[in-house]
Parts: C-alpha cells; structure tokens; sequence
C-alpha cells in the first residue's frame, strides 16, 4: 500500500477544500449556505420552493402543536425544515438591551414582550439543512458509490445508485439523511446540483423572502456571517453565535452554517457533532496491526507444528 | 454508437482507477442521472413574465414553460419590490397552477339533486344565459319609492379581487347594463373601510406608499398587520429598514411571526387601537409635539367648523345623530362658510346637499360652496386644531392602559418614539391590514392613523404614510375598477335614486369647487362613452340614465338577506368563497340555499359550491338536499399562467402577466366567461325594444377574439379601460378625458397605463437600473406617481424639508417640480401660486396645497363629509366585546350596521345579565402558510401539509382556568354557531388587565372549512353580521365566544348546543341591538 493513497484516506484534514480532495482539478469555488436565523420569519418558502424544485412529495398531514412546526425535522422528504423555538427568557438575557432614552425596562430585540415580572418571551425560527459536511461521515460509508462530493465540494445522494442499504442514516452526525419510507432509498438537500450547474442559486436561498438564507462562496459567506455577529453583537443581541462555521471542529466545518440566537441544542442541534468516521483510520490501522499480528502468530503456529511434527 | 473507450467511461470502476478520484468519492462515481440531469429552468423553451396570484404584494414571476407546459415558476429577481423572492404559496404555485387539485370540468346540480353530474361548457353557457335572461325579467324594477332606479335586484355576483382588471371590468360592465347592482367582491370585505379613511383624510382611498419605501424609515408601526406571515416578501423591507437602525414596534393583541423580528411587541385587547392612538394623539396635541409648519399648511387644523357642530357628549353621540334610525346627518360638520364633498366615503346619499341650495335656484347653474375660513393661529375655539385638542383630550395614559390593557410605561414609550422619529430629518410610517379594517368602525380606525401622521408630518415623505397591506393579487384593482355596488370605475360614486337626477345634478352634488374630483363630469362622460359609446350623446346626457340607481346600502351582506328574503334568486361567485370568507357562515348557506341557481367559478370544490350536499345543515338535519331546488353550476377558472392581463398589488402598481400555456378541459377566464355570456346574453334579447335592455344592447361589447377559445384580447380590454379620443387614439393621461364626449375612458384613473399605444404595465425595466421608488416598472396609478401626495415632502416654498427626506422639489430654474418620483402635483405650478378669486378645479388648488384630491386641498384631520360615524375617531367597543366601554354612554358605535336574523344574534352587554356566557375575546388573522378562505392553499398539498389542521391559541393562564390540554380539542361557541379547533396553548397569547378585569383573549386563523385536502371547521361559523356604517364591512377582528374543552357535537346536537347558550345568555332579538328604531326593519327573520 503506497503513501500517497493513506494520506488521501486521512479522514479528518487540515482546513481543507473537499474538492480538491476528492481529486478535481480546476473546480469551482466551494459553494454554500449560510442561514441566518435571527431574521428567519418562518414562513417555510425555502420548503416548499425545495419541493417544488426537486419534486420531493408532500409527506402527510400531521399537526403536531409543537408551535408552527409540523414537518417535524430533515427526512427523505423535508430536505429544508423550519423549528420554531417558543422560549422564556430573563428579562436582561438575550435581548437587545434598553429601548432608547426613556425605556430603562422595555428591550428592543429578540426578547421584546414582556411576559410576567421577570420574564420576557421570544420566538425563534431556524431554517434547516443538510450540511454538506467538510469530513462527511455519509460519504465515507456509502457502499455503493450513491453518495458522491461534487465538483462544487457539496455531498449529494444519488437516487439511481442508493439500493436503500442506509448505511449513511446512523453515520450522519446531524441525523440529516432518512429514507423514503414507501421508496426505501434515501434522500436529502443536494444543494440543488442541477443548479449550481447551470449557474443559479438552489430553490430555498432564492426563494427566501428576507434573505435569512445566503447562498455563496464558503469564503465569502464566512466572512459575511463574522460581520453579522458582530452587527447584531453591537446592537445588543448578546446571544448571537455562529455555529457550522468553524473548520476546527467535528466535521472540519459545515458546507451549511447558521447564525443562531441561542445554544444550538435549543435548535435541535448538536452541540458538538463528530463525524462518525473519524476513528476509522486508526480502527482500521489496528485491525491492520491486528491482523499482522494474527498472521505472523499463526504462521509461528505453523513453524512450531511443522517443528512439533518433525520432533 | 458507443465506442469501447465510452463504455469504459460508464464503468465506475475504470474512472476510478483513471481518474483523480481514486477512492471513488467523487466524479468517478458520478451517475448517468446526475450527469444528464439538467436543470429544467435552463432547458425551458420560453419564460413568461408573470406576477404572483396569491396576495397584494404581486411579487414578479418567471414562468418557464417546456413543450407547453409549465414546468416551473420562481420569483423574478427584476421586480424591484419582490427581488426574485417568494413566500412560501408563492413557492407554491407551480403546484397550484398545474397540479391535479384543479377540476378540469364543467359540473352540473340539477335542482333537488343529490350529486354532480358532467355537462357540456356550451350547454352551460347557454342555460346559465337563459336564466340570466328570465331572473332578470322577473326581478326588474323601473321605480323604488318613486324614484327611477332602471335595475334588476334579482340577481347578484361576489368575488373579482383574485380576477385580472379586464376580467372585473367586463363583469362590471356586463352587470351595469344588465342593471345589476349587487356586484361585489373580497374587497368589500377586506379593506372597503381603508378606502373611506383614506380616502376621506387625504383624497385617494388607496395605500399611500409602497413597502419598498418602508426601508427609508426611521420607525415602523405595524398595527392591525400581520405583514411577516400575511405579506411575508413585503416583510423584506422592514427587516431592510431594521438592518438601517429602523425601530420595529408590532401593536397586536396576538403575538406571532411579525411581532418576532419586531423590537418590541405592544399586546393591546382586540377592538381598542383608536384608544390606543387617540393617546398618542393627545400625548402629541397636549405636548405641541406636532409637526407645525406641516399641520399649518398642509392640513385643515386652521380650518374654522360652523357654529351647529357638537364634538361627542358623554353618551359618545356626535351632532346631527337620529337616534330613530340610528344615522348621522353630517350637515352640522361641515365648514363655516364653505361646503365640501369628500373624496370617498358616504357620497351622494339621499337628502344630500340640501344644505345649500343652487345659487340660483336652478340646477344648471353651478353651486358656490363657499371657501373655507381659516384661523392660521390655531386658536379659535371651532378650529380643526381646538376641536381636535378637546376632541382627544380625555384619551389620557390612563384611559389608555384601562381601555387596551397596555401599561403607562409601554404606551409613553410608543408615543416617544412616534415623536423623536418624526418632524424635517426623521419619518414615521404605519403599516396596517385588515386588524384594523375589519370591525364596526374600521374606517375610523383608518382615520385615526390618518390624523396622526398628518400631526407629525409624515404623509408624502420617503419612510412615512399609511402602507395599507391589501390580501389578494388584484384587491386594489377590484377596488379601483370595482366590481362592488357603490363605485363607478375610478371610485366615482354610483348614482343614488333621487328625484330627477340627470347628469348635471349627480355632478353638481357629487364634485367639489376645488382640486381634481371637480373635473368629475369629464370622468363620468368619458365611463359613459366608453360603456355606450355611439349611442351616448349629448342630447341624452351621455346615457347616464341607463346606470342603474342605488336606495341605500347593497352590499354583499345585503345580499345575502336579500337572498334569505327570496328577492335574489341568482348568484355569480367569481373565485370567492363566502361559506367560508365571510361572517356568520350559516347565514351564508341560508341564503345561497334560497336561490334558484348559483353559478361557481374556481379552481377547486369550494365549500360555497358544495354545501347543498354536505354543508353543516344537511348534517345537522336543517337542511335535506333532496329538498334543496337551487340549481348549481361549478365552472372551473383558468389560472394567471393561462391568460394575459392585469393585477394591481397592494402599492396601486398595475402589473401584466403573460399568458403561458392554454387552460385545460373546460377551464377558462373571466374575462372569456364575461365576454361570451354577455354576447349570448345580447344575442338573445337583440330583437327586443323593451326598454329595459337598451342599456344592455347598447354596451360597446365587440372585443378582438383570439386562440383555440376565442378568448377576448385582455389588451384591447385594457386600452378601453386607458381611454381613447374621437379618433381611437389612446390617451396618456386623465387630464386630458373631456366632458364633450370627445373622450372615453373605463377608469380615468388608469389613464396613462396604455398611453400612446404602449402597454406600460408590461414594462419591466429592471430594479438595478432605476432608483428605489422604481418609476420604470410597469405602471401605478395615478400618472404613474409611486408615492402620493409627495408635494408634501417639500415644504412650503417647494424645498426638501430636509436633505435626508428629500423626494421631491421645485426647480426653479426649470420652473417644475422634479425629484425621485413623478409629482402628485400640477407638473409646472410653482409654491407660490394662489388661486385667483373664484377659481374652480384644479386651478383652486395653491402651489402649497399637496392634497389635490380634496376639496379644501388639505389633509383632513377632521372629516366634515364622508364618514358616517362622525367626523372624529372615537373610541366604542366591538359589538360583541367582554369590556364595558369606559369612554362613553353608548356601548357600541352607535351608526354601526346590524342584520337582525334569529342566525345573526349579539351577545350581551357586558356588565349585564348572561354576560359571563361569552367571558372570552377572539381575533383572527391569516397564517403564512395558507391563503383566505383556503381555496388556493387548502387544496395544495405542499400547503396543506404545513398548517393541516384548524387550531385555536391559548394562554396558559386560560388554558388552566378552562382545563384545556394542549394537543387536544376545543369547543368554541357563540350565538352564531359552535366548532372544534385543536388547542395550541402558548405564550403568545397573554391576558390583559382592564382595571379590575383580565381579559382573555383567544387567537384563530380563519382558513379552514371542511372541504378540500386539509380540513377543518370555519372561524365564520361563530362571527355576526354586524357592520361598519361607512364601508359595510363586518366585524371579524374582535368577537367574543365561549370556549371549553373536547370535540363539538356532531348532527342536531350542535345547534343545541348554540340554543342552550343563548338560552343561558337571555338572547333575544333585542339583545345587543340597542338601536330599537332600527330592529326587524325590512328585514324577515
């Protein structure tokens, strides 16, 4: 086994650019999302404008009283999901702090109703996505070659190849990729590739009636999305965190990132995500070592029997 | 043929091992699917421009058409107000539009039928024309209590707000001449009370302002508006304005997706915003925190009001109340010295102008009014100003937290920031919707807002006016070019039956001295031209006898006792769904089930097509189908994708979308239905020389066909309504409409929109290319001004008020008015022009006067004409309310309109016996995700599936008081009707303190009926007919209920359920009425 293919089977790199990685040459800027949830009004465009695009089918109708979520979360077929988080909050936290000269008790911002004596109410609303993983954990487990980073660095399934093995379903830090239930395969955000490459921005971002969803250049949107936090940090919106961003983390930093409002748990999000594959190399590496080792005993097994028998 | 080395390609395998990708990961693993999928947008064979159907925003589409077929349709990033964005309905249009929810045939009820069956397009065009010709025979009336009215009151239509202009406007004309005057739309319903208060405050009774300028605002007061869920692209520019430093304050008695991205979050109780904003008003009058130079010369503050007014006693009761029918003669309003029409509102009422008789006694001879005396000072005491101070002075801090539950502290805060962001270098803007439209005095509501953006100064002014956010893609051009009984195109009033009215005496009782309505006669004889043209003469007054008469109020609710009454026995619904939309549900089937037949044109099987067999009655037992004689035609509607025309949005922009496919099956357009029936209508009656159908014969009705339909050309439609000269050539602008019969013209106010031959409303230069008012995309009425009276935005001498605020300006080395926008003011009247002694029309109005629609032009901050319920806001409480009114004696508005009906009873009075029957308040309002009366969501899957089910919200607090479980069920009921809603217990909604009460409020979308995908009761089952005086619009915004929990009833049961509470409630026909004079009147229960 040559150098040069471990090295490519590293599975959590440097800040990297996955296309490169994947082995394009001459590849387009790694195109993303940012979504930026303190000016999300909920209104569910960036669903529906994805369905229709996509044509991913209506999935039931279930009313579930959990605010005015009622697609749940991701799944085969909700491949943009909208939370929306009702909250109480202490007067003073996460709001936008005094309202101008007089108003030493109201807050403007997030937090703005007073509800009971220490307590202001508010109301947060999150767009959802796949987040096209830097070290994807799909990607990796994917027998069958469905799954495949494009040229763009996002991570795409394919509906010809998946045989619905759903390897990639536990894989998936995010809890992102489900199957289909009457269909078996599994589907989620392509980032609408058939798109990208023609040139137009996917179906959600540009359906977005307040921009909540940027679409572009990774690097541009991480530099957009520090220069929010610090608007909305400056205007008193103390809660304002990125998360995704960050290409030191789990997953070597999301395709997909957020501005949130408050911890991501409280989004439905994990606080922490690790690609799932990340000890592989080393498992496989013992599993190596372990086999060496099994060979090299079981050879000396040999040589010692050969010596019993000779004996 | 495939080469080896192409086969080798296919191989995953050997791209692998050839490739880069050698762990197969990426382009080695590349599927033919992914390879040959192309993005259908960019394979489309053509893209069609076209505007959105669902609200008033009108958001620009691209329709992207394959093989004739529409395959996909996205927002156009172009369009200046929508950026290429769309809410999620507008997402959803692609399945809207093609998806398999659309009937595709004509169905036919035959009388005491108990299912559909199919019939033919042509046979159902026939007999729907054969029974147009016999209702009308049998329900025409030459006289109404002597006077001539020339007009058929048996039938009637409803609906033309999700209908192109050339599709109302052929309605209309069809039905005027048919002598048809309960003609009606969602606008009546919507925002009819927007047009009479603001119409009557500034002289045009439309949105003064565009959302797009809302980003040039300092603070934004959303009040009586659900913008982010009900406009949510609109939205944009309030977040826009917010990302600027703009304030964001959301006044609401419901928390939902608006007041989150607000910065604050004022809860008010349902039915108080004129106490609310009669505080600021006050705060600002008692403070002289007003806009001086402003309120001096722009409004009618000096104006000195005659000696006979009386501002409201402690009964609340203004001057000139007859408490024997309960209705305000306003001469006692009116000006010292001088008499003035209002621009909208009540207009040419009977007894109207007897006031004041012709200076000659002879009705040709013109009328002097008289001029207005003024006090520049502010200081006589029968002052606009002093009457206005007195007028607001008792709506003090306290009044205000004890009226809408908001606390002091909260309230001075709105009223500071409504202060600090107004005056030269900062401006305020209001943005409503039907929160304030929708109640027993909601055009007052109007006026309120009105009055204070004229005390500081913010009307005409970049970030400033009153953004009245109107819901369906073509309510604003429904109600310029009105499919509703008491407007002519271009809000001319229709002529009311007096004793010899000929043209002369409408115009002479109708139009002002001053400002732009006094060229009334030159609108009139223009409609009159384009609607009879040859046969309009001089010599016969240009036909006006043929406009069929008013006798008082016909509006949609009218009708529907009319229908109960037996006297309206057919019905035109044209994509309007009244068993749903409209209050008091089951009044509504009542008087559909009267009916010998009823025409339904939609999409889908909307419950005003179907309740004959599965409405609540037949299930309760009330009603049995076999027994049901009305005979029902379903016609199905082709869809904006599938027909040229016009939508006027919310801002007055006047938009063409292109047809892009042909309809299916028998799917057609309005404006195809309008056309053909009126032509086999008149082919029918084409020998006849009964004079009764002169008017219809004589209709100009000859429009270019094209197509496989032979649909009607909406352009040529369009150029009519534009207007042409003697020589066919089409005008640019209403100036130049004449009185002589030289001119025609369909609504005057859409003059320009085809000028020169030019259909300016397909105009689309792009919103990169232009400045933020965007003055080169498609067209806006009127003179394709963007923001009205932006003279105001100058100040007296013609110059900014300031460089921040700048719109537009007098040049005077050019000598005109110039800036960002077209000027709503005579294009080279220089500031300093004063009419002369006597001048008339537009040449009384001075160089300083902004409002050139008004008789005075000035801002009315008091309404001596045209509101039927005093010429001040005044703050009553809803009809049904659970707060005694602190204010004032009288409960209610004491001019309301009331039906009295043993289906439409009030509740009682607060305070009174079996007021703790109703103990609860209730609002409504529209969810993002769903549109109206449904009929466009509910069958829409990508819809449906996000808001399913019908659901009512709760505080915890009441939650817990009535044992209601969140997830579960309720039961809401009222003297009207009892349904079932799943409980959403949240936060959101909180209770407010009223002195010693708390009021609870409970909030409910009204979307839901229980036809379609996603089903669920009606919120209109439990509403009332119970109006507003001025505008007849009902009260749906503020209504009381009981709620407890489970399911409802189902059969017999649940309307003994409504019985016992109005049992335990003492509810009589009496109750709630308080307007003795008027109970039972011509009205059968």
């Amino acid at each position: 086994m040559s150098e040069s293919i471990w090295s490519e089977v590293r599975l959590v790199p440097r800040d990297s650019d996955p296309a490169t990685d994947t082995g394009y040459e001459d590849h387009p800027p790694r195109l993303g999302f940012f979504t930026d949830t303190s000016v999300c009004i909920g209104c569910k465009a960036c669903e529906v404008a994805c369905k229709e695009w996509n044509g991913v089918p209506e999935d039931g109708l279930n009313w579930t009283g959990r605010s005015h979520d009622n697609s749940i979360g991701l799944s085969g077929d909700t491949w943009r999901h909208v939370a929306f988080i009702e909250q109480r909050v202490a007067v003073g936290i996460d709001d936008g702090g005094p309202l101008g000269d007089g108003g030493v008790e109201l807050v403007t911002g997030p937090g703005n109703f007073r509800r009971g004596e220490d307590e202001s109410f508010r109301w947060l609303m999150s767009s959802d996505v796949c987040k096209h993983c830097t070290n994807a954990a799909c990607l990796d487990v994917c027998p069958t070659g469905s799954l495949f980073r494009t040229e763009f660095g996002t991570v795409v399934v394919q509906a010809d190849i998946c045989n619905g093995c759903g390897y990639c379903v536990p894989a998936c830090p995010y809890g992102v990729l489900n199957r289909r239930e009457d269909d078996g395969r599994v589907f989620k955000c392509t980032l609408c590739y058939d798109r990208l490459q023609v040139g137009q921005e996917p179906a959600c971002a540009k359906a977005c009636p307040t921009d909540s969803i940027h679409f572009g250049e990774l690097s541009e949107l991480r530099e957009l999305a520090g220069e929010r936090v610090q608007e909305l940090q400056d205007a008193g919106v103390a809660s304002a965190r990125l998360y995704g961003h960050d290409p030191a983390d789990g997953v070597g930093g999301d395709g997909a990132f957020f501005l949130l409002l408050d911890e991501p748990e409280v989004y439905g999000l994990p606080p922490d995500p690790v690609v799932t594959t990340r000890d592989l190399p080393a498992m496989w590496r013992r599993v190596a070592v372990a086999g060496l080792g099994l060979l090299a005993a079981g050879s000396l097994s040999f040589v010692g029997a050969r010596r019993g028998a000779q004996g | 043929m495939k080469t080896p080395r192409d086969l080798l390609e296919i191989w995953p395998v050997a791209r692998q091992l050839g490739g880069a990708d050698r762990l197969g990961r990426g382009a080695a693993v590349k599927s033919k699917g992914s390879r040959e999928r192309v993005a259908r947008t960019r394979t489309a064979d053509r893209v069609v421009k076209s505007v959105c159907p669902y609200c008033a925003v009108g958001c620009g589409q691209n329709v992207f058409v394959s093989d004739e077929r529409v395959v996909q349709i996205e927002g156009d990033p172009d369009a200046p107000h929508s950026r290429g964005r769309l809410c999620p309905k507008g997402s959803a249009t692609l399945q809207l539009t093609t998806g398999s929810s659309r009937e595709e045939h004509v169905l036919y009820r035959r009388p005491y039928a108990t299912e559909w069956e199919r019939l033919d397009l042509d046979t159902a065009m026939q007999m729907i024309a054969d029974r147009v010709v016999e209702t009308r025979a049998e329900g025409f009336e030459w006289e109404s209590e002597e006077a001539r009215v020339r007009r058929c009151m048996s039938i009637a239509a409803l609906g033309g707000a999700t209908l192109d202009n050339e599709e109302n406007y052929l309605i209309k004309k069809l039905l005027t001449g048919l002598g048809v005057i309960q003609v009606e739309n969602q606008a009546r319903v919507c925002h009819s009370s927007t047009v009479v208060g603001l119409g009557t405050s500034f002289g045009r009774g439309a949105s003064s302002t565009l959302p797009g300028d809302l980003q040039n605002a300092d603070l934004i007061v959303l009040q009586g508006s659900n913008m982010a869920e009900a406009h949510p692209v609109a939205f944009q520019w309030v977040v826009e304005a917010k990302r600027r430093g703009a304030t964001i304050v959301h006044i609401d008695p419901h928390y939902s997706r608006t007041s989150a991205l607000a910065d604050l979050f004022v809860p008010i109780r349902a039915g108080s915003d004129i106490a609310f904003l009669g505080g600021v008003i006050n705060h600002v009058i008692q403070n002289d925190l007003d806009f001086r130079e402003y309120v001096v010369n722009y409004t009618n503050a000096p104006t000195i009001i005659g000696e006979a007014f009386r501002d409201v006693d402690a009964e609340g009761l203004f001057s000139g109340f007859d408490p024997g029918n309960g209705e305000y003669n306003p001469d006692s309003w009116q000006y010292e010295g001088a008499y003035v029409e209002a621009a909208s509102g009540q207009r040419d009422q009977a007894g109207h102008l007897e006031g004041i008789p012709p200076k000659s006694g002879s009705a040709e001879e013109e009328v002097d009014r008289g001029s207005a005396s003024l006090d520049l000072t502010l200081q006589h005491p029968r002052c606009v100003w002093q009457i206005l101070k007195r007028h607001f002075a008792s709506y003090t801090p306290e009044v205000v937290e004890r009226v809408t539950g908001c606390d002091q502290r909260t309230f001075a805060e709105v009223c500071r920031l409504f202060v600090e962001n107004s005056g030269r270098e900062r401006t305020a803007a209001f943005v409503h919707g039907v929160g304030w439209t929708q109640h027993t005095i909601g055009s007052q509501y109007i006026r309120c807002a009105s009055i204070l953006q004229l005390l500081l100064g913010n009307m005409g002014r970049p970030g400033g006016g009153v953004m009245a956010m109107r819901g369906h893609a073509s309510i604003q051009g429904s109600s310029d070019i009105p499919t509703l009984f008491d407007t002519l195109p271009g809000y001319i009033p229709t002529p009311h039956a007096h004793a010899h009215q000929d043209l002369d005496s409408f115009v002479l009782s109708n139009a002002p001295d001053k400002g732009f309505w006094a060229d009334m006669r030159h609108y009139v004889v223009s409609l009159l031209k384009a609607w009879w043209g040859a046969t309009a003469t001089a010599e016969n007054d240009y036909c006006f006898d043929y406009l069929p008469r008013l006798t008082g109020s016909h509006g949609t609710y009218d009708t529907v006792m009319a229908q109960i009454g037996g006297e309206v026995k057919g019905y035109f619904l044209f994509g309007q769904n009244p068993a749903v939309g409209s209050a008091n549900n089951r009044m509504q089937r009542l008087g559909m089930s009267k009916l010998d037949w009823l025409v339904v044109r939609d999409f889908s099987l909307i419950e005003s097509a179907t309740w004959w067999k599965d409405g609540p009655e037949i299930e309760s037992g009330e009603m049995r189908t076999e027994d049901i004689a009305t005979e029902v035609f379903f016609l199905p509607a082709a869809a904006h994708t599938e027909k040229d025309g016009t939508f006027t949005n919310t801002q007055r922009m006047v938009q063409w979308h292109h047809k892009a496919v042909e309809p299916r099956g028998d799917q057609r357009s309005d404006l195809w239905f309008a056309y053909h029936l009126g032509r086999m209508i008149r082919e029918r009656l084409a020998d006849s020389d009964d004079p009764r159908d002169r008017p219809l014969l004589d209709l100009t009705w000859d429009y270019p066909c094209e197509g496989p339909y032979a649909d009607p050309m909406a352009a040529a439609v369009l150029a009519e309504i534009n207007g042409y000269d003697a020589d066919g050539t089409l005008l640019s602008a209403y100036t130049a409409l004449k009185d002589d019969g030289s001119t025609a013209c369909g609504c005057w106010i859409y003059c320009g929109a085809y000028a020169d031959g030019v259909n300016y409303t397909a105009r689309r230069t792009p919103a990169g290319e232009q400045n933020w008012t965007c003055p080169e995309w498609t067209w806006a009425w009127p003179a394709n001004r963007r923001i009205l009276y932006n003279r105001a935005s100058a100040d007296p001498e013609g110059r900014p008020w300031s460089e921040r605020k700048k719109l537009v300006w007098w040049d005077e080395a050019e000598q005109k008015w110039t800036g960002l926008d077209t000027p709503d003011f005579e294009a080279t009247k220089p500031p300093s022009y004063r009419p002369p002694e006597g001048a008339k029309g537009p040449a009384a109005i001075a160089g300083t006067d902004p409002f050139i629609m008004q008789a005075d032009g000035r801002g009315w901050l008091f309404a001596p004409a045209g509101v039927a319920d005093g010429p001040l806001p005044t703050h009553y409480e809803p009809q049904d309310s659970p707060v005694r009114n602190p204010m004032y004696g009288r409960q209610r508005n004491p001019a309301r309109q009331l039906y009295i009906h043993e289906n439409n009873r009030f509740h009682p009075d607060p305070g009174g016996p079996g007021d703790e029957v109703f103990p609860f308040a209730v609002t409504t309002y529209r969810l993002t995700e769903h549109f109206t009366a449904g009929g466009m969501s509910r069958w829409t899957p990508y819809l449906a599936e996000l808001q399913p089910e019908f659901f009512c919200e709760v505080s915890p607090e009441l939650a817990g008081e009535r044992g209601l479980t969140h997830g579960d069920w309720a039961t809401l009921v009222s003297a009207r009707g009892a349904i079932e809603a799943r409980v959403m217990v949240t936060d959101r909604m909180t209770p407010l303190r009223h002195g010693e009460q708390v009021v609870h409020t409970i909030g409910m979308p009204y979307h839901w009926g229980p036809n379609g995908y996603a089903r669920g009761d009606s919120m209109n089952e439990l509403s009332s007919m119970a109006l507003d005086p001025s505008s007849h619009i009902q009260e749906v915004k503020a209504l009381t209920v009981d709620i407890r929990p489970g399911r409802r009833p189902r059969g017999p049961a649940r309307v003994a359920l409504v019985q016992e509470y109005r049992r335990r409630a003492g509810i009589t026909a009496e109750t709630g009425t308080e307007r003795r004079g008027a109970a039972e009147t011509g009205v059968p229960s």
